[in-house]
Parts: structure tokens; sequence; C-alpha cells
């Protein structure tokens, strides 16, 4: 039987690409159209080149602490996520204000901290959060910009409105599988593809070559662009290489690089080479052991000095990750308020600031029914699902946001909106969000696709690849 | 380029041409047993003498019997110069630079160790085996064949052939050399039937029956020395393959060709130098084992030198203490 989407159930959540009538949603009716069309087992057996064309070509992420087999292939499913335009034109302008007002922010908290000393937002939470840099006050970045490249986190809650769950403003990943994943996806559905006028993404490393030149200083009129790697052991080292290999720049790691003479050198065999701008995918904690972390082997010795001297550039600047931080995020509204004079466009999802009395009382009546999370933390550290949680577990949260109520923020769950995917001989809803890309450089550009990462597991909410997520192409209409 | 990114080719490519040698070793063994049968005893040891990893060998097993001389040589991942150790080498260096070589390049590497690995798990392969060590062999020609028709022909490159060429100068005297540790039970065999036979599997472990036949039509052990040590036209003489190492070393430092600039292109210049001016009769005279033996230790004093000359390279200024940060 060929299949189609007459059974598939989209179970009262918001659906990308069916309506709750079951009749695809703009935009989605050619896609859907050829899918059903397609003979016996032909999606199966394209699916299945998809995936082989993937080992092949290594597309892979790093699984930690397995001896054999420690590169897997992202679990990639065939059907893609359909944006449509007018939903993207709103993402867009939204996007495009969030970064514009975070970078004011920026530069504002490491130089005169405006919008602390006019109270729009209350000083302590800035200045306590471990992701404030004491070692980036007063420093004058190229053009003032901060964080040239950021991905930034969007879910659909089940009345249709999208919302930002996360600002990802230090090294955001996944930019490669959202080129990657195009190019297969146009070998396995061209007729689809090309019928449903979908936006390009490929010229993605050209203009971020464009904004990482951008930042170098004016009189180099052939800049030298590295990306600086952890090395090939790290999970998003196949990204990195990527990234390297498609805008024609050197791929380094730490020690391919020198401070000497008061400049970055590549150690080459021709002898030593200057570097005038570095991408750097290394966590600020690494970069240099003289300046932050002193036990990084994966960074450059004296590569800091150097920064501050406007010698060489990176990007993102250092000391982007405080404009991230959970307790600053619930501030973004009065953020961009602040800066640009406008209401924020895209919202946030709904925070509780423990450190607010009236909030914080909410919360605390209301813990089986909020995610609460660490202002401090990331990756689920610290963390309290509460329709998922025991008695116990809401007792010992309640104690902790009693005692330190401006380390925790708290959110209602949201009911992500979903999208088929593959499931043996039939498609199934699954749950899914959206991580479009911003460079910013001359201007704000925001890449018209991005990554939509897949809760595969049925029910599940989690997208994350080492717990069960997987991706999809993003075909965001024109 | 960078020299992490030269080491990397450098050693993607030997790595790659190890494994495929080491699959001709094999194979020159099997065609032995095959036309010997019942005149020998099958003979494993010298295989690992050759290879010169004897010492790892018999620390690990008890004997040298078909059997354990194939699983060492193949798939054991302890012996660092087993075919899946190298084309595992191979593709981990080819991954680090999957920026500079092409995307074909690179699949290939994978798609040669994907090769490998899935064969490791087949209990029954080593029972037929030529078919697996044939697709070695292909697997490395075809890397060759992508690289020569996707890699523009600059510096990496360079790099590239320096590594494989190096590699299989080293390996073609080591397949020559396997008849040296064959034990033969009496002296008269030299020049029977037998003798003439091994040689013959001998050149075709080093695809060149054929080239052979058409230069020099009988065989003969001196002119099998001759054509697989000086022949100039055979792309796996050690002649042709030291010209043409020459040649990269050349152009990636510049310097001309009668003259040398670096420790490596003195050794590998002086040593082409003197095959471009030596005749069989003279190596035989020395002893033809010995004079691979020291040829191969040559060999490895250039890599040495190569690895000095390109891969390390150290600061030289004051400013360089940064390297050794106050504790």
């Amino acid at each position: 039987m060929p299949l189609n989407f007459k059974s598939y159930d989209t179970e009262n959540f918001y659906d990308e690409l069916i309506d709750s009538s079951g009749v695809p949603r703009p935009g989605a009716r050619i896609l859907v159209e050829r899918i059903e069309s397609l003979p016996d087992g032909d999606i199966i057996a394209r699916q299945k080149a998809a995936e082989a064309a993937m080992y092949n070509m290594g597309i892979t992420f790093t699984v930690y602490g397995s001896e054999e087999g420690t590169e897997k292939i992202w679990p990639f499913d065939i059907v893609p996520r359909i944006v449509q335009a007018r939903d993207w034109e709103y993402i867009e302008r939204g996007l495009k204000q969030r970064i514009h007002a975070l970078n004011l922010f920026l530069d504002d908290i490491y130089h005169e901290q405006k919008i602390l000393k006019d109270k729009a937002i209350p000083a302590d939470i800035i200045l306590s959060a471990s992701s404030f840099r004491p070692q980036c006050v007063g420093l004058d970045v190229p053009n003032g910009i901060w964080c040239h490249i950021t991905g930034t986190d969007l879910v659909r809650d089940s009345d249709g409105q999208i919302y930002v769950l996360e600002d990802n403003l230090r090294c955001p990943s996944g930019v490669s599988y959202v080129l990657e994943n195009r190019q297969v996806l146009k070998r396995t559905l061209p007729l689809a593809f090309e019928a449903s006028r979908v936006r390009a993404v490929d010229d993605y490393p050209a203009r971020l070559l464009e904004t990482l030149q951008y930042l170098a200083p004016d009189h180099l009129s052939s800049p030298t662009v590295v990306v600086l790697t952890p090395g090939m052991y790290n999970s998003a080292y196949f990204e990195h290489s990527f990234l390297a290999q498609q805008m024609g720049v050197e791929l380094v790691e730490g020690s391919d690089l020198v401070v000497m003479d008061g400049f970055v050198h590549m150690r080459t065999t021709r002898g030593f080479q200057r570097v005038d701008v570095i991408y750097r995918r290394i966590d600020d904690d690494f970069i240099d052991p003289l300046a932050f972390r002193a036990d990084s082997v994966l960074g450059v010795p004296g590569l800091m000095d150097v920064y501050r001297n406007g010698r060489v550039a990176l990007a993102n600047a250092p000391g982007t990750g405080i404009a991230d931080d959970k307790a600053v995020y619930s501030y973004l509204p009065q953020i961009v308020k602040y800066y640009l004079g406008e209401d924020m466009i895209l919202p946030n999802v709904p925070t509780y600031i423990c450190a607010d009395k009236k909030d914080r009382d909410y919360v605390l009546a209301n813990l089986d029914k909020l995610v609460v999370k660490a202002t401090n933390e990331s990756g689920g550290y610290g963390m309290l699902v509460g329709p998922h949680s025991t008695k116990a577990q809401q007792a010992e949260f309640a104690e902790l946001i009693r005692k330190s109520p401006r380390n925790y923020i708290a959110q209602p769950t949201l009911s992500l909106s979903r999208a088929p995917v593959l499931v043996d001989d039939h498609f199934e809803g699954r749950h899914i969000d959206l991580r479009p890309y911003i460079l910013y450089g001359r201007d704000i550009y925001v890449l018209p696709g991005g990554l939509t990462r897949v809760a595969l597991k049925k029910g599940s909410l989690v997208v994350n690849s080492s717990q069960g997520g997987g991706s999809k192409d993003t075909w965001v209409l024109s | 380029m960078l020299s992490r990114v030269a080491n990397s080719i450098y050693w993607m490519s030997r790595y790659l041409e190890r494994a495929e040698n080491v699959a001709r070793f094999i194979d020159v063994n099997l065609n032995l047993t095959l036309d010997m049968q019942g005149q020998l005893d099958e003979q494993w040891a010298p295989l690992v003498n050759t290879t010169g990893d004897f010492e790892q060998f018999a620390k690990r097993y008890p004997s040298p019997t078909r059997e354990n001389v194939m699983h060492f040589l193949t798939f054991d991942r302890e012996n660092p110069n087993s075919i899946l150790s190298c084309v595992r080498h191979a593709r981990e260096n080819a991954r680090s630079v999957r920026e500079i070589i092409s995307s074909e390049m690179w699949e290939q590497a994978n798609r040669f160790y994907l090769l490998v690995k899935d064969a490791s798990r087949d209990k029954f392969l080593l029972e037929n085996p030529h078919e697996f060590y044939s697709s070695v062999k292909m697997s490395s020609h075809l890397f060759d064949g992508i690289t020569e028709a996707t890699m523009s022909h600059g510096e990496a490159w360079h790099f590239l052939q320096m590594g494989e060429l190096l590699e299989r100068a080293d390996k073609t005297s080591r397949i020559l050399d396997v008849k040296y540790f064959i034990l033969l039970p009496e002296a008269q065999t030299i020049g029977t039937a037998i003798d003439n036979i091994q040689w013959a599997a001998l050149l075709k472990s080093a695809s060149a029956l054929e080239m052979y036949r058409k230069h020099f039509k009988q065989i003969d052990p001196f002119k099998v020395a001759d054509f697989l040590i000086l022949n100039r036209d055979f792309p796996r003489s050690v002649l042709s393959c030291l010209d043409r190492a020459t040649l990269s070393l050349h152009a990636i430092t510049g310097s001309s060709e009668d003259a040398f600039s670096n420790k490596a292109e003195q050794g590998l210049g002086r040593l082409l130098g003197e095959l471009n001016y030596t005749q069989i009769e003279e190596i035989i005279h020395e002893g033809l084992h010995e004079f691979l033996d020291k040829l191969q230790d040559r060999l490895n004093w250039i890599d040495d030198a190569i690895y000095e000359s390109f891969f390390t390279l150290r600061p030289l200024t004051g400013k360089s203490s940064h390297l050794t940060p106050d504790q």
C-alpha cells in the first residue's frame, strides 16, 4: 500500500504539515501530493538511500566514551518541515530585532552599563552571573559587534504562537546539517522541492566568510581567516571542518597557533603566517589559558592580549554568554525596549523570575505544572520538569528556590508543535523545534532555513542528538 | 599550508599505500602456496619477518600458522600495521584534513575503512580471502584515481605523493625481500622450476608480472630484482618511486633539483643519485638482502628528515616564553 497521510492523526497537537482537519497546510500541498503519488515502498527506499549517502559521506557526530564506532550519523527524517513565507517574515523580523538589541546590550554591559544605572534591569542579576567575564570589561570589539553568529531556538505552542526558547550566542552549532540535509533532500525529493519554491541556503558559507572578513582591520585587503576547532574528537568536528572547507580557509587547532611579536601566527610548512580573523569554536573558558582557565590545552596562550590590542579578531567575541544567561533572557522585553524603544516582536516563553516575590509565590504554588531551571546552568542540569516530577523532588526545589531565589526561573510546560516522520511503513507525529542562524556583519542576515530538530521517541519533548533526537530539512517558502 | 595538515596528508597516503601493500604481501604468499602444492610446506613466518613485526607477533601468537599470520596482518587492532589499523589511521588523518582534500577523496577513504571494518566481522572471510585482498588493492587504486582526478597539484598533493611513493618504495623492497626469508630445502633449487614459480608469484604480487614479461620475457632472479629496483618506467619500482618523490619534494621547497635546502632533500637526492648510477650486478655482488636492508634504513632516515623539515616548527622569538605559562 502506498504511503499516505489519510490515517495520519495530529492528536490535537499543532502540526506543521497537516492542519487539524487533516488537510495539508498552504505550501505543504505539493509535498504531500508528491509523497502520496510515489509507488509502493519508494519513500522508504529513498529514506534508506539518504541514510546510506550520509554514512558514506561521513556526516557524523562523535559519541563520547565508546571506542569503536565513536561516530554516528545523526538520524535524519526524509519528510521536510515547511515554513510558510508569512511565518518566516515574522520570524526574520523578530530575530533581527533581537540580535540587534542583544549586541547593544553586550556593548553596554562591558562598557558604561547604562542599562543597570538606569535600573531598567536589576544589576545584581548581571554582575553575579558566572557568564559575565570581567576580562572583557572595556573591550572595544571590531565595529562594536560582539555576537556575529547566533543560532536561536524557536518553538511553537499549541495555539500556533512561535516563541524564543533560548538564545545561543556562544558557539551555536548545527548549521552544517542544514546545508547537508538540503543536499540530500534535493536529491531525494527533487520534483517537490522545485515545485514548492524553496528558498536557497547554499550561500551560507560565503556569507559567513564575508561576515568574518568584515571584522579584520580595514587596511587588510585579503585578511587570513581561520576556523579554530578543539580537534577531531570534538562532537561538532564535522561541522568545523565542513565550514572551513566550504569557506576555503584553514581549519586550525590551538597548537597550530602561536602568539609571537604581538600577533597570532600559524605554523605552516613555510614558516609562520599571520592570522587576522579567528572563527573560534572553542568556549571562552578554553581559548587562552593565560586569560581564562589555566589548565586549557585547547587554546592559544596570549590570544586575549593580541585581541585586546585589535591585532586579531575573534568571532564570537568572548563574554557573549552573559546575554544568553537564563535570567537575562527573562528581561529581554525590557532590554529591547531600553535600547530600541520598541516592543519585542518574537515573544519569550513566559518566564517567572523567582527573585521577584509575586512570581516566586506563583512558582512555589505551581511546581507540579512548571519547568524550573537554574539560571547559571545549561544542558538540562539543575532542572525540574513539574508534570514528570515526584512530590519529594518538588519539595526539594521549593527549598532551593526559597534559599536562593535569584538562581531560579520557571516556565510553563509547552506543548511543542509536531510534524510527521517516517516510522517503519507509516507516518507518525513527533515534536520539533527550529534553530535559525543569524549572521551579523555589515548588516544582520537571517539564513532562510534552519535546523529542525525532531524528538524521535514517541511523546518525547527532548530534541537533543544525545537523547534520541534527529533532524529534518527545513523548507522556507518564497 | 599548516604543518599539522601536511603531516596528516603525508600519513593518510602512507597508511593507505601500506594497507594496499600488506594485502599484496599476503597475496604473494597465497599465490606461492597455491603454486607449490605439496612441494614445500606453507611458510607464513617469512611474512612477519619481512614487514619487520616478528617480535610483536611472537609475543601474542603461539605459532606462525596461516590463520594467525593472516589475522595478525589483516584485522589485528593491536598491530599498528595491520590492514585494519592502517585504514583506520588513514581515515582519521583524512578526517582531520577533510577541508583540504576533495569530498570524493574523503568519501573513498571512509568507504575503504567501512569495507575493512565490515569484513573484520565476517568470520568466514579468511577461508576464501582472495576477493577481499583484491578489493583492498582496488580500494586503494580507486583512492589514487580519485585523487588524480579531483585534487589540484599543489602543495598538499605533493605531500600526499611523497607519502605514497616513499611507502611504496619501502614496500616494494620488502616484497622482493620475502624471497630471502623463504627457507628452501636445498640450495640446488635456485634456477629450478620451483624457483621460477616463486619469482613469478612475487612479481604478480607487485602487479609487475605482465610489465616484466614485456621487458625481459624470461624469469630470471637478477632481472626480477633489476626490474623491481632499478626500472625507470614501472610505477612500483624503487627507482621510479624515489624519482617522483624527489620531484614532489622539490616542488614543495621550490629549490632546484640539483641542490638541496634541507636534510630531506639531501638524503633523498643522494639516494636517488646512487640508484641512478647503480647496476644490478653491483647490488647482487653486495648481497640483495643486505642492499634492501640498507635501503630500508635510508628510507626511514628520509622519513625522519621530512618530519623535522616540515612538520615541527618552533617559534624563535623571546615572546615564545608564553608557551610555558607560569604555574
